[in-house]
This record gives C-alpha cells, sequence and structure tokens, in this order.
C-alpha cells in the first residue's frame, strides 16, 4: 500500500520504520531537513521536505494516489488540516494524531463530519492502557475485541497455578469455564494448543473470554487477582486525568499527588471523587504520609521519565510486595535498561499510538472487501489474533467446524451471534452475520476469511 | 567498520559480474572463437569468489554510509581486477597491469585505451571491452539493487556512494523500485539507439558495442578510426544519444509520470543544453574555414561537444587540429562535465552551478556585510551541508588534479599531454590533446603513471570521496 507519514518525530519514525519492513511504499514529510536525511538513510522510505498542511507539498508527496494518510506532527489543527487536504484530494483514509483535551468530545464529528478513518489521542491511549492494567494486574496483556465483548489476555502462568501441569481440555471439564487458550508460548516455542496439550508453569498464555469472565477462571486456576482497590497517582497531566477517570468509573478510588495548585484546582473540578493532594511527588515524606506502602497499585505519570524512574523504585522498594507498578515512559529509549529496572509495566504513549496506528494499517491491508476488523500481534510471538465479520457468503460459511478442513495451527476461538458469545465446537459453524475472533500464525498472511481453508 | 557486510556485498558483485561476462562468452559461440575460454574462465572465477565471498549471510545487515562508501570503492576496485583477467588469458592484451588499465577505464565509462590498434582484436574482447561501459555507466550497485533482493532498509548508501551529483534522490518510495525504473530507461535508450544505427547502415556487431560506449558515455570504439568512418547520419543519431544520456534521468522520470512542468523546469537540464548549444555556436565560428559546407563544421562542432561535455570520448574529427580557442572550450567542457544523476563524468553541471551561485553570494557578502541569501537550486533552497559538500569536492578535485599532473610528469612528456591525460582520466573522458588526443593512445605511460591514471579514473568515476575514505585508516576501524 502507498502510505504517507506526515510528522517525522517519535510516532512518525516507529510507524515509518514498521510500515516499511512489512513491505508498503512509504512517503514521510517533514519540515525538518536532518530528521529526513537520518530516515532515509537508514530506511528505505521516500523523505521529502514540506509542510503538513500545505495542499503542494503534500501533492508532491503523491496524496493523490496513496491508500493511507496519517498526521503525526505536533500541532493538532495541522493535522486536521492534513487529513482534510487528503480526504479532499484522493481516495484515502486518514488518521489523525489529536491530543488537545478540548477536542475530545469532538472526535465523533471528526471521524463523521470529516471523514477520518481514526482519530488518536495518545495520552487517552496510554490512560486506557494503564487502567486495563489495573484491572488486571496479573495479566501482561490485554485487547478486546467486538466492541469490547470479548477480551484477550496474555499472562504468566505462576509456579502454584492448579493449571500447571494439567491438559488444557481440564479448562472445561473441572473448571467448567468459558475460557479458551489460544497461544502458549515457552521460551521461544509459540504454539497454538490443542486440547491434549499440556501446559507447565512459566510458560505464557493467551486466553480469549467473554468480557468480566476472566477473574472467575484466574479465581478457579488459583492465581490472585488481588483486585487493585486504590491507586495511587504522582503528577497532574493530561494522562493522570484520564486514567483516574477510568479508574473512578470502575469503583477503584483513586489519590492524585500534584505539585502545581491550580492544576491541583482543576482536578479538583473535573474529578469531585478522587482524592487531590497538592505536594511534590520527589518528597519521600509526603509519599509515606500518603501510605505508598499500603496501596494496591501506584503509578508515576509526570512529564519527566528521570522522575518517574525514580518514584517507581521507590515506590517498589517501600511498597506491598503485590503492588501493582505502572511507570511512564516517554522519552528515554534504552528499553533494555529499563526492562531491567524492575519498575513493573510500562507504559509508552507513543509506542501506543504506534501501535494503535499499525494495528489499523495491518487491518487495512487485508485487502479491499475482506471483512477484517481487528489484527492483534500476540505479544512477543509470531501468532496474531483477528477478529472478522462476516458480511457476505464465505466459504467456510454454515459447515459444521469438524468438516472444514482448517490450516494447521488456526484457531477459531470465539463466535459472537447476536447478544451471544459462545466457544464454538465441532458441530458449531460459522454463518452471516457473525462475529469470529480466531488465531492463527503470522506465516499464513490470512486477509481475508476465505484464507484459513486449506486450498 | 561492518566487515561482514562488506565481503558479502563484494561477493554478490562479483556473482553479477560472472552473470555479466557470459555475453562475451556467448560472442565467442557465435564467431567460433578459441578465446571465448578465456571468459569462460574468468566468468567462472568470478562466480566461485563470489559464492564463497557471500556464502553466509552476515549477522548485521546494517549499511552505514561508512560502509556504503568502502564497499563501493572496494568493489570498483576488484570488479576491474577480476574483469580484466581474461584480456590477459586470451592473449588479447598480454600485459596484466594494462588489462586493469583498460577495464577501470571501461567500467568508469572512460574510455582512454592503452591499444594502439582494436581491430585485429577477438569479438568477444570487444564486446567485453564496450560492455563494462554499459554496465558502469548506469552503476554496477544500482544494477544491484534492482535485481537482488537484499539487504532490507539501508541499502540507500550503496546507491548514494555510487551515484554521481551532489544530491542523490529516489524517484519513489522504494529503492529497488527506483533501481528498475532506472535501468528501465537506460535499457529503452540503448535499445532505441542501437536499432537506430542498425537500421541506418551499421553493421549490428558494431551497432552494439558502439550503442554500449555511447549511453554509458564511455567512447571505447571497435574500429582504428572510431567514429571518422561513420556516414554523417550515424554520427549525429549518436550525437543526439550521447547528449540524452548526460542528462539527469529524473528528467525522463518526470516525463515517465507526465509531470511536464517539473521536467521543463530542472534548471540543470536547461543549464547543460545551454552551455551545449553556446559551445556549438562559438566552435562553428571559430573552425568554419576547415570544411566545405555549413552542415560539416557543425555536424562536427556538435559532435565533439557532445562527446566532451558528457565525457564519451568519440571523435569524428582530430579536434587536436582545432585552434587554439576551440581547444580551449573543450578543456573546460571537459572539466564541467555532464549533469549530475546522469550516465555521464566530469565535476557536473550542478555543481558549478552551486559553486557559481555561492561565488556571487560571497562577493555580495563582501559589498553588503549584512548581506543574507539562502542559494536556491531549482526553486528550492540548498542545504548548507551540500553547499560545504560542493565547495570541499571542487577543492579534493583540485589537488588531486594537481598531484596527478606532478606525479604522472616524472615520466617526463609534455605539459598539455600530462594536464590533459589527467583531465582525461579523472573527468571519465577518454581522448585528451596532443600524445594523448583522440586518434592516439596512452601506452607509452610507464606503469606508475598507469596506476595513477587508474586511481584517477576511479576517482572520478565514484566522485572522489569513496577512493579517498578507502585510503582512510578510520574508515576500516572495526565498531562492532
Amino acid at each position: 500500500m502507498k502510505i504517507i507519514i506526515v510528522g517525522c518525530g517519535k510516532v512518525g519514525g516507529t510507524l515509518a520504520k514498521q510500515l516499511c519492513s512489512e513491505g508498503h511504499d512509504v512517503t514521510v514529510l517533514d519540515k525538518d531537513a536532518s530528521k529526513l536525511r537520518a530516515m532515509s538513510s537508514g530506511y528505505d522510505v521516500l523523505a521529502l521536505e514540506g509542510d503538513a498542511s500545505s495542499y503542494s507539498d503534500l501533492k508532491e508527496a503523491g496524496v493523490e494516489d496513496a491508500d493511507i494518510l496519517i498526521a503525526v506532527t505536533d500541532s493538532d489543527e495541522k493535522n486536521l488540516l492534513c487529513c482534510l487536504i487528503g480526504r479532499k484530494t484522493g481516495n484515502l483514509k486518514a488518521i489523525a494524531r489529536v491530543r488537545n483535551p478540548v477536542y475530545n468530545s469532538e472526535v465523533e464529528f471528526f471521524r463523521k463530519g470529516f471523514g477520518l478513518a481514526m482519530v488518536i489521542n495518545p495520552e487517552m491511549a496510554a490512560a486506557s492502557e494503564i487502567a486495563r492494567m489495573f484491572r488486571f494486574p496479573s495479566a501482561i496483556n490485554i485487547e478486546t475485541f467486538a466492541k469490547g465483548h470479548i477480551e484477550l489476555l496474555t499472562f504468566h502462568l505462576p509456579e502454584h497455578s492448579k493449571l500447571a501441569g494439567k491438559p488444557l481440555t481440564y479448562i472445561h471439564s473441572k473448571l467448567h469455564t468459558d475460557v479458551l487458550v489460544v497461544m502458549v508460548k515457552r521460551g521461544d516455542q509459540v504454539t497454538i494448543p490443542s486440547g491434549d496439550f499440556v501446559v507447565q508453569a512459566g510458560d505464557v498464555l493467551s486466553i480469549v473470554t467473554g468480557h468480566g469472565q476472566a477473574h472467575d477462571f484466574f479465581g478457579k486456576i488459583g492465581i490472585e487477582t488481588n483486585r487493585v482497590k486504590n491507586v495511587m497517582i504522582v503528577g497532574g497531566g493530561k494522562v493522570t486525568y484520564y486514567v483516574a477517570k477510568k479508574l473512578i468509573e470502575n469503583g477503584i478510588s483513586v489519590k492524585i499527588i500534584e505539585r502545581d495548585r491550580t492544576k491541583c484546582d482543576e482536578l479538583s473540578d473535573l474529578l469531585p471523587r478522587a482524592e487531590i493532594i497538592h505536594g511534590d511527588g520527589i518528597d519521600e515524606d509526603l509519599l509515606l504520609e500518603e501510605g505508598i506502602e499500603v496501596v494496591d497499585g501506584f503509578t508515576a505519570l509526570t512529564g519527566l521519565d528521570e522522575q518517574n524512574i525514580m518514584i517507581g523504585l521507590f515506590a517498589k522498594s517501600v511498597s506491598k510486595s503485590n503492588v501493582k507498578l505502572v511507570t511512564k515512559i516517554t522519552k528515554i529509549s534504552f528499553d533494555d535498561v529499563i526492562a531491567g529496572l524492575n519498575l513493573g509495566s510500562i507504559v509508552n504513549p507513543k509506542e501506543i499510538t504506534a501501535d494503535y496506528i499499525l494495528q489499523f494499517v495491518r487491518s487495512m491491508q487485508a485487502s479491499v472487501g475482506s471483512e477484517m476488523e481487528n489484527l492483534y500481534k500476540l505479544p512477543d510471538s509470531n501468532a496474531e489474533a483477528m477478529e472478522f465479520h462476516i458480511g457476505e457468503q464465505c466459504k467456510a460459511c454454515d459447515i459444521p467446524l469438524q468438516k472444514l478442513r482448517l490450516k494447521k495451527n488456526i484457531l477459531i476461538a470465539k463466535i459472537y451471534r447476536g447478544d451471544h458469545l459462545f466457544t464454538p465446537t465441532g458441530s458449531d459453524y460459522m454463518q452471516v452475520g457473525d462475529t469470529v475472533v480466531l488465531v492463527a500464525l503470522r506465516e499464513h498472511k490470512i486477509t481475508n476469511l476465505d484464507d484459513i481453508l486449506e486450498s | 567498520m561492518n566487515y561482514g557486510i562488506v565481503i558479502y556485498v563484494l561477493g554478490w558483485i562479483l556473482r553479477i559480474e560472472g552473470v555479466l561476462l557470459l555475453l562475451p562468452c556467448v560472442t565467442a559461440l557465435i564467431y567460433g572463437e578459441r578465446a571465448g575460454f578465456a571468459y569462460v574462465a574468468g566468468a567462472a572465477i568470478a562466480f566461485v569468489l563470489g559464492f564463497a565471498l557471500s556464502f553466509k549471510k552476515p549477522r548485521s545487515t546494517k549499511v552505514y554510509a561508512r560502509e556504503g562508501f568502502v564497499v563501493v570503492a572496494l568493489a570498483w576496485l576488484v570488479m576491474s581486477l577480476v574483469g580484466a583477467l581474461p584480456f590477459t588469458l586470451c592473449g588479447d592484451i598480454p600485459n596484466y597491469l594494462n588489462a586493469v588499465f583498460e577495464t577501470v577505464s571501461g567500467f568508469t565509462t572512460t574510455g582512454a585505451s592503452i591499444l594502439p590498434e582494436v581491430e585485429s582484436l577477438n569479438h568477444c574482447s570487444l564486446i567485453w571491452r564496450s560492455f563494462t561501459h554499459w554496465v558502469g555507466g548506469m552503476g554496477i550497485f544500482v544494477f544491484m539493487l534492482a535485481v537482488v533482493p537484499l539487504l532490507g532498509g539501508s541499502t540507500f548508501n550503496l546507491m548514494k556512494a555510487e551515484s554521481p551529483g551532489p544530491v542523490v534522490g529516489k524517484f519513489v518510495p522504494k529503492i529497488r523500485d527506483s533501481a528498475v525504473i532506472l535501468y528501465g530507461i537506460y535499457l529503452a535508450i540503448t535499445v532505441t539507439e542501437m536499432l537506430l544505427l542498425w537500421i541506418f547502415g551499421m553493421p549490428l556487431f558494431e551497432a552494439a558495442c558502439h550503442t554500449f560506449g555511447t549511453v554509458g558515455t564511455g567512447g571505447f570504439s571497435v574500429k582504428n578510426v572510431g567514429y571518422m568512418g561513420y556516414s554523417p547520419i550515424l554520427q549525429n543519431i549518436t550525437t543526439f544519444f550521447m547528449i540524452a544520456c548526460g542528462i539527469n534521468f529524473q528528467f525522463y522520470f518526470y516525463l515517465l509520470a507526465k509531470k511536464f512542468k517539473l521536467a521543463i523546469g530542472m534548471s540543470e537540464v536547461r543549464a547543460y543544453l545551454t552551455i551545449i548549444l553556446t559551445s556549438i555556436i562559438l566552435i562553428s565560428f571559430n573552425v568554419r574555414g576547415m570544411y566545405t559546407t555549413l552542415e560539416e563544421t557543425v555536424r562536427h562542432a556538435a559532435f565533439q561537444v557532445g562527446t566532451i561535455i558528457t565525457t564519451t570520448g568519440y571523435a569524428t574529427y582530430d579536434f587536436d587540429k582545432w585552434p587554439e580557442f576551440s581547444k580551449s572550450i573543450l578543456l573546460i567542457l571537459m572539466i564541467v562535465g555532464a549533469c549530475a544523476g546522469s550516465t555521464g563524468g566530469g565535476m557536473k553541471i550542478s555543481r558549478v552551478v552551486i559553486v557559481v551561485k555561492g561565488m556571487r553570494k560571497e562577493l555580495n557578502s563582501i559589498i553588503h556585510p549584512r548581506y543574507i541569501k539562502k542559494i536556491q537550486f531549482d526553486g528550492v533552497p540548498v542545504a548548507h551541508e551540500t553547499v560545504r559538500n560542493t565547495n570541499v569536492f571542487i577543492a579534493i578535485y583540485f589537488v588531486i588534479m594537481i598531484l596527478s599532473v606532478l606525479l604522472v610528469s616524472v615520466d617526463n612528456h609534455d605539459f598539455t599531454t600530462n594536464f590533459t591525460a589527467v583531465s582525461a582520466t579523472l573527468n571519465n573522458i577518454g581522448p585528451g590533446l596532443s600524445m594523448v588526443g583522440p586518434t592516439q593512445n596512452f601506452s607509452f605511460y610507464s606503469g606508475f603513471s598507469k596506476c595513477i591514471l587508474i586511481f584517477d579514473m576511479l576517482a572520478g568515476r565514484l566522485e572522489i570521496f569513496p577512493m579517498l575514505l578507502l585510503f582512510a585508516p578510520a574508515s576500516w576501524k572495526k565498531y562492532t
């Protein structure tokens, strides 16, 4: 596909690199020549100097016959204008990064009125991620399908779990839960398991469940979900606001420590149910006084990465052993060092933004006319989970699954029909109108539901 | 320096050279020449070496600018050393150093020869000599990038090191697609010229060899008298194609993409054509008494201007016999050279334009000390790095030229010979004046001088920096 990326910062750069390696024709446009030089000498992209909101510059970048336009400059208005120009000039999907909270309520309008395919707010995206981490502290990663009705969780199977050493059929026969294990990663080996697969402690499992069923499952296999009941947040920026809002909606109590008085006042206006403390988050005594030792969840969301790291390390050293710790890191890029620091889960708004956009592009790639709605790469593996909406007759429809000749290593995980969600058995079949979630290895290159059949 | 990748890429270049060497093998088969075995042996050597070197893909395939420059310089050297073997093996050029000189001259599209007469050579040697022009004209790395799906992202540094001009751009996002487009255009021009020459009466073999020499702007001929023996129409066709191949290939890409406005707006192409036209008029006026008709005067003037500015090196007339004014114009054109991004050599028009604009700016800033001006090219400001690079390039260029003249002068030939010999090799033209004039050759130089001239040819084709980096100890340092 022909993709134009406008703005060559961290997000634009990550996207260009990734999309390029996936074989797309990528053109990047930026004002800064030195960034472009680094880009074009490192990756196989066409780098052009130009302004995001200039029609002629966009035209030179080939906006007329591009398939996707991604506007990720640091100005919301420029991004929007850029996408508008793109929509008016060519037949393309436009993606804009818009981060000012003022526009939050207008996102729907941007999508419908301006015809944008996707509007992404990095802080909001990061906040959703953080909030989800507090809801499922034991999960490494959580994705949602079918508008949130289906969840895909990835977690480490601990030593003491009841599931360790048992075949997967145990989940249905003995635990009576409707949970499907779709991927097991042992060392570097990734498997899409069948029922007689025996899991071991230390494996990384990905499971697909209905919304809200995961807790029950975790309880039954003996993983403490240690529900987070209260969270302490240091720093009162945009991400904090979004996180706090989401947590409070989920019934988790929130304490925010913010240095700036006016920000405290604003937060207190916006979040009447949160507890706002006016004070400096790098003050050890203040943190102790406010009970850092007993909170269930702690996150450092100040604007300075160094500060977040220090505060995170401090929290780890004084808090309860099972505290859920989330650290936001935006700029610092020494991933390996940070991973070794015991900072809990790391959240990087820019990487999340890039990931979201990548997912969108990948599902777009599922050629024109195909019904793929969502595509996720399972963490650190070569397996993908994808969601299809069956809009028209396909070859695999209306045939009991056991009679389908599926390719190896493909698993139909869930079918969502009407309001009813179920894990299909051999006698079930897919039909028009269903939403289907399936997991497959990437080497199958599935872009269409028909691709799952052995040819 | 990432040695793994340097060796790997060298291996691939040799593999490709092995394939290219099959052309003379086929030629030998057609003409039933025993010399063909030398080329089979050459191809075999290239294959074996190539497979040995590129057997294992290196762990890190990152090509930084440093690796790009060094591998390109090395590859051109190795390619010439291997490409020269068949000449010596089949006995057409018994002295190996002479054979290397001839091959380097071929790959760098110089066209300077050490052969006093060529008609007694085997057909397979003749076509290989000319074919090296064709390959060297557009560049072996561009060819490699077009046909071998190689290394992923960072191959742009290879293209940058080999392609001529101050700024190297891609036409389309994918480097491979760009390389394919370039070779596509190149191939189309080649086939057109070959057909035209053939239709208008040149035997097919000669048409093929001369086409390779023309579009690569090389200058090897298969005739002892070069182009002097051909009919006016053949000379005119060649003039046209020489000049066409001296144009920046971006121009043809714009034409293909139907962006005519952008094509016509390219100031480098306009300057190039203006210089050609002016030179033809001046020379025609200067030599008017020497020919009987106006047509003949203009034809010879145009051919010689075309051959020199594009650094091809054919001749329809021994321009050493022209008046001094015309010879001086040709000497200046030698140095100016063709457009960036073409197959021609020399300093390149765009560099001259940037330097001239820089001079004007510098003069103005003496008159008005607070004068601020950005140098523009095609209506876009030129990056400071490009201006600096251009100035340094020209400085080094003249330093190399002066040093080479000094070193070559040890052989004790006259100044015009030495100066034009260096100038003709450094600018990849071929013939100079006096003892290296269009009807002469380079065989009388000593081995040492030939080595100097070989260096000059490679430095000229690769635009100096890769060859210099080859000798910089810092670029050989191991980083990983």
